[in-house]
């Protein structure tokens, strides 16, 4: 237990508390509370305090703060898809071990994540960090129910892949021809040459495929990106047997407006199930953004532990939305995820150590003790 | 785990309902936003290292120049509580009053009130809270003797022509109390709106909000309270922040609290971070095309001022992504 955050050491006995607390009982046996239910098991371990149930532990008052509410019109489940080992991993300088990103990863599949982008079958001349797809894919524990799709972006990663366990993989499109020759070497039309060889070969082995398509709400290169563009280039995908498509807010750069506007010209022609929001946080605006998201019915949304990745457009800036942050949201706004937010916060800790820095998550911020 | 996650109630909502939400949401935006900067009040109160009063001053006149029309200049409360605000007097006097701009100043009790006055004061803040243990233990006293203090600040304020902008704490959450019923929130708010204050503000006081509890607080409130005479002054401690004041200007809320630099940590939990980040806002507003009067540019460099200043990074994800390292 010695590495565990002291917080956390407190949220061990948020399971009796569930138990002693009848009206947390209550919905578990399935009876729904309408009004507000709250549990305040407070995380801010700085000093004693009374709060609503006295717990002492070690002289001082475990809390969260876990309300829910009636916000109408959301979607009833969220799913969320987990990039921190693959896009967060991928923009942190620090090259991790092949068995520090086992574990990481494992411990990801234990927080009820059912969603884990593992690794990217990419050259390691391009992304050094993913140079150990194939031992990170192999050694991973893969646990039931839990999915575990891998980046390829052209036939010989995918091969590569299927090779190494794959059982579901990702292709990534961008709606600006800049950032396409600049990121992958080709224009957007080769790209979709390209992508239609790897899904199809996908379909014929029954591997579902997801496809990206990044720079959805603006590009380092080009600036405004119109959302017929994003419209066009997530159909290509989609029409070519990608099951999902997830849009991108590469530089996060979007805002609520402009989320909105893009979502709406994308919905015209792909079904909202087949949709997910993967916003990075930039300039602040990832929640808000996926607030507007959810607003609109999107129900699945991608996310990395503890925020991990910065910007390689914009140095010193921050990358994903941190999956605590998200998760503390939906769980506010009375969602479903089925993601335990402690245990993800403590794989946060864990990857944190790792890497040698501190992490993104406001949430883990304020619960773990500086 | 499995206990954890059925623990949850499931909402079992249509679909249907949720676009006709979005839509005409997004569309009941309002067009401008006035936003009340917080900075070098809120902001440096919780800055541990002490800003001297030169500096205090250029911030403040910095970010007069950025463009904000609001900006909360000081605190007139004892010392001995908020060594940070000991020098108020002198920032007060210090300041360039820029025409149209206010800057108001905190007065906890008529004590603080009559040195405002003496130092310049035009306008003045009340600081309520919607927890009896919270304002115990901030400001040692009940729910109803604060009433009391206000009301004899409200009354001198208003025989001297100055406005009194009010404030209630823990409207989404309490560090003691726990949940907050809006109802609560609600009384209060009504309270110090028809003791006289033209505008109250709605703090989460730690951040601990999400968009739904955001929402059925405000609806609860605007029963009471014309929305044009309601802000929200969000913290930023769970990342929350940007989405609870989104949620509040599609309900119709059009005044929002925030502070450069995201100045501030929170006294409650141990290395979060506090306010939010005024340049986040401004980028979001913008994009949303609302106006706000602010220019970003100067905004930015008021932030990299003080936190040279202070020794410290920002909290602005924009300014963070703006700055070449």
């Amino acid at each position: 237990m010695g590495n565990v955050p002291s917080a956390v050491k407190h949220c061990l006995s948020y399971q009796q508390l569930l138990r002693e607390h009848l009206w947390i009982g209550d919905s578990v046996a399935g009876a729904l509370d309408p009004a507000q239910i709250s549990v305040l098991i407070n995380l801010h371990c700085f000093q004693p305090y009374v709060c609503g149930f006295s717990v002492s532990l070690a002289g001082s008052v475990a809390c969260i703060h876990w309300e829910t509410s009636q916000l109408s019109g959301l979607p009833e489940f969220v799913k969320i898809v987990e990039v921190g080992p693959r896009d967060g991993l991928q923009n942190e300088k620090v090259i991790v071990p092949t068995d520090i990103k086992i574990e990481f990863i494992n411990r990801l599949s234990q927080t009820g994540l059912s969603v884990i982008e593992v690794t990217s079958f990419v050259s390691p001349r391009w992304v050094p960090q993913m140079a150990d797809h194939t031992e990170v894919m192999k050694g991973i524990h893969q646990y039931p129910g839990v999915r575990y799709p891998v980046l390829t972006p052209n036939l010989q990663g995918f091969h590569r892949a299927v090779a190494a366990g794959a059982t579901e993989i990702s292709v990534f499109g961008a709606a600006s021809e800049s950032f396409s020759k600049k990121n992958i070497n080709c224009s957007i039309e080769e790209s979709m040459g390209k992508f239609e060889e790897v899904v199809k070969s996908a379909r014929h082995m029954n591997i579902p495929a997801r496809g990206y398509v990044s720079c959805a709400l603006g590009c380092p290169y080009e600036g405004i990106i119109t959302p017929q563009k994003v419209t066009e280039v997530s159909k290509r995908l989609y029409s070519m047997g990608c099951y999902e498509i997830s849009l991108g807010d590469t530089i996060g750069v979007g805002t609520p407006g402009s989320m909105k506007r893009m979502l709406e010209s994308v919905m015209k022609e792909i079904p909202l199930g087949a949709l997910a929001v993967h916003c990075h946080d930039t300039y602040g605006q990832a929640l808000a953004n996926i607030l507007t998201a959810l607003q609109m019915g999107i129900n699945v949304v991608d996310s990395a532990v503890s925020g991990l990745g910065g910007c390689p457009y914009a140095k010193g800036a921050s990358g994903n939305v941190a999956t605590e942050d998200l998760i503390y949201m939906l769980n506010g706004l009375g969602l479903n995820t089925g993601v335990n937010l402690y245990k993800v916060m403590e794989a946060g800790d864990f990857i944190c150590k790792a890497v040698n820095k501190t992490t993104n998550s406001k949430v883990a911020q304020a619960s773990f003790r500086a | 785990m499995a206990a954890m996650t059925k623990a949850l109630p499931r909402r079992l909502v249509g679909l249907a309902s949720l676009r006709a939400v979005s839509t005409s949401s997004m569309d009941a935006l309002p067009k401008r936003v006035k936003i009340v900067e917080v900075g070098p009040r809120d902001g440096l109160q919780n800055e541990k290292n002490i800003v001297s009063t030169p500096l205090k001053i250029k911030l403040i006149d910095m970010l007069s120049e950025a463009g904000l029309s609001v900006i909360e200049a000081t605190s007139f409360v004892s010392p001995k509580w908020v060594p940070q605000m000991a020098d108020h007097a002198e920032v007060l006097k210090g300041i360039q009053k820029f025409p149209g701009i206010t800057y108001p100043v905190l007065t906890p009790n008529l004590k603080g009130f009559e040195a405002a006055v003496a130092a310049g004061a035009k306008e003045v803040a009340i600081f309520g809270a919607a927890s009896e243990l919270f304002t115990k233990k901030n400001i040692n006293c009940s729910m109803e003797e604060s009433f009391q203090r206000f009301d004899a600040i409200l009354k001198a304020a208003q025989s001297a022509n100055i406005s009194v902008r009010g404030y209630v704490s823990c409207v989404l959450g309490c560090p003691y109390e726990g949940k907050i019923s809006p109802a609560k929130v609600a009384e209060v708010t009504k309270k110090l709106y028809s003791m006289g204050c033209y505008e109250i503000s709605l703090g989460d006081t730690i951040g601990v909000g999400t968009p739904g509890i955001m929402k059925d607080m405000l609806s609860a409130v605007m029963q009471e309270v014309p929305p044009a005479a309601l802000a929200v002054h969000c913290h930023d401690t769970y990342g929350q922040a940007l989405a609870n004041t989104l949620m509040a200007l599609q309900m119709g809320v059009s005044v929002v609290d925030s502070s450069v630099a995201g100045l501030g940590g929170c006294p409650y939990a141990q290395g979060a971070s506090g306010n939010l980040a005024t340049e986040d806002l401004v980028y979001m507003l913008e994009g949303l095309g609302i106006h706000t009067g602010v220019n970003l540019q100067k905004l930015l460099e008021a932030g990299n001022f003080i936190c040279q200043a202070l020794n410290r990074k920002t909290s602005s994800k924009v300014a963070q992504a703006t700055c070449k390292l």
